[in-house]
């Protein structure tokens, strides 16, 4: 189910490991260390997790055990262009957990994870702060007020189709 | 725990009992039954997590969960009092609203701790609402086949991975409805293993844990 690391991401997981001296060998550390990968490398991949067992020498199965049990901590890479559903009070009125289906159906990937390409990430969040378009949906930066099912298909065709764009002008470029 | 012998009063019962061991298996010795079933002897700290064996304790103002309470001398006990049945009936209620009964299709059946408990508390075996997790059976594990919404997450196995693994390979993941069995291997695999996890299959109270066909004859 994990996704393939890039080359940059399996060198930053070296480095990490080397750095993990400064902290000391205590249960203790353990969320501090979580936490501290998770800012390197804004998820914590499975080879993470082992090294950090290893050096705390507790079971990986305590590390997942507790890394799998706060929200803080995320599994999955975030994609070229996250998109995040919005599920407070005045969207989740208004419908947000179809529009988060339509989301998921259409990807193919659930809440919370990453599509193997890496261009599309989902997540859950409550309130953005603009009730009044709801139901609303934030890709990358970009709000998305008055989402509805029939919206979510062109979002990520419009993606799909913005990035041909560039590659053909980029192939252009390249022949001129 | 010292090895004096003391006697405690169950439901006007006067029954013998070690002092310092937990009120749950002194009564259980006494045959008198109590609700329970993550409740299993040699573990410390005890989960205390099925919230099942609750009973009434004189001179304490609500039930109390009587695997965590050490006897002592004179203790007067009473394990049917109307709040202490609520409690009780709730927390199986609780239980079953995430249990898929297919009891014929299940290995625990007519051995199995929630059948017994539901006969002795009463409380029919199929709630109206049930909500289940997906997916229903996972097989990752070399030796265990885990169906999900079978389990009741007593822990024992857990528990008894815990104690026997240097490096424990069951542990719950995630959290709240959320929450299931994860497995993860450990290092090096240990011929020990499957013993440990023909244990756990054995102290599993419902049909949760199930051994893969290849593994059944050692």
């Amino acid at each position: 189910m994990d996704l393939e690391l890039s080359p940059e991401e399996r060198q930053k997981l070296q480095e990490l490991k080397s750095e993990l001296q400064s902290f000391k060998r205590e249960r203790g550390q353990l969320i501090p260390i979580l936490q501290w990968i998770q800012e390197r490398l804004s998820f914590l991949p499975s080879q993470a997790l082992e090294s950090v067992a290893e050096y705390l020498q507790i079971a990986y199965a305590e590390v997942f055990g507790v890394a799998t049990f706060y929200n803080q901590f995320r599994f999955h890479p975030p994609g070229r262009n996250p998109i995040r559903v919005c599920l407070g009070t005045a969207c989740h009125v208004k419908g947000a957990d179809i529009i988060l289906e339509n989301f998921e159906r259409k990807l193919g990937i659930r809440e919370g994870e990453t599509t193997p390409d890496r261009e599309f990430s989902i997540e859950r969040v409550a309130c953005v702060g603009c009730c009044a378009l709801a139901p609303v949906t934030l890709m990358g930066e970009t709000v998305h007020g008055y989402m509805a099912p029939s919206k979510v298909e062109g979002l990520i065709t419009r993606v799909a189709i913005e990035k041909e764009v560039r590659e053909r002008e980029r192939k252009k470029g390249a022949h001129v | 725990m010292s090895e004096n012998r003391i006697t405690i009063f169950v439901d006007g019962k006067a029954l013998k009992a070690r002092e310092g061991e937990p009120l749950l298996k002194a009564c259980l010795a006494g045959g008198i039954f109590i609700p329970n079933l993550c409740y299993m002897e040699g573990i410390d700290p005890l989960p205390v997590s099925c919230r099942l064996c609750f009973v009434a304790v004189e001179g304490r103002a609500q039930p109390v969960p009587s695997c965590s309470i050490p006897v002592r001398e004179g203790l007067v006990v009473h394990t049917d009092t109307p709040e202490v049945r609520r409690l009780q009936r709730q927390g199986l209620r609780l239980l079953l609203s995430t249990h898929h009964v297919e009891c014929a299709r299940c290995p625990a059946n007519r051995h199995c701790a929630l059948q017994d408990m539901t006969r002795f508390l009463k409380v029919g075996l199929k709630p109206k609402t049930v909500y289940l997790k997906a997916p229903p059976v996972r097989s990752e594990h070399p030796f265990l086949d885990y169906h999900v919404n079978r389990c009741v997450l007593c822990g024992r196995c857990v528990e008894i991975c815990k104690a026997r693994q240097d490096r424990p390979e069951l542990t719950f993941i995630k959290r709240g409805f959320d929450t299931t069995l994860g497995f993860f291997p450990g290092g090096a695999s240990n011929p020990q293993d499957l013993k440990t996890y023909r244990a756990c299959v054995e102290a599993c109270p419902v049909g949760a844990l199930v051994l893969k066909d290849s593994n059944k004859n050692p």
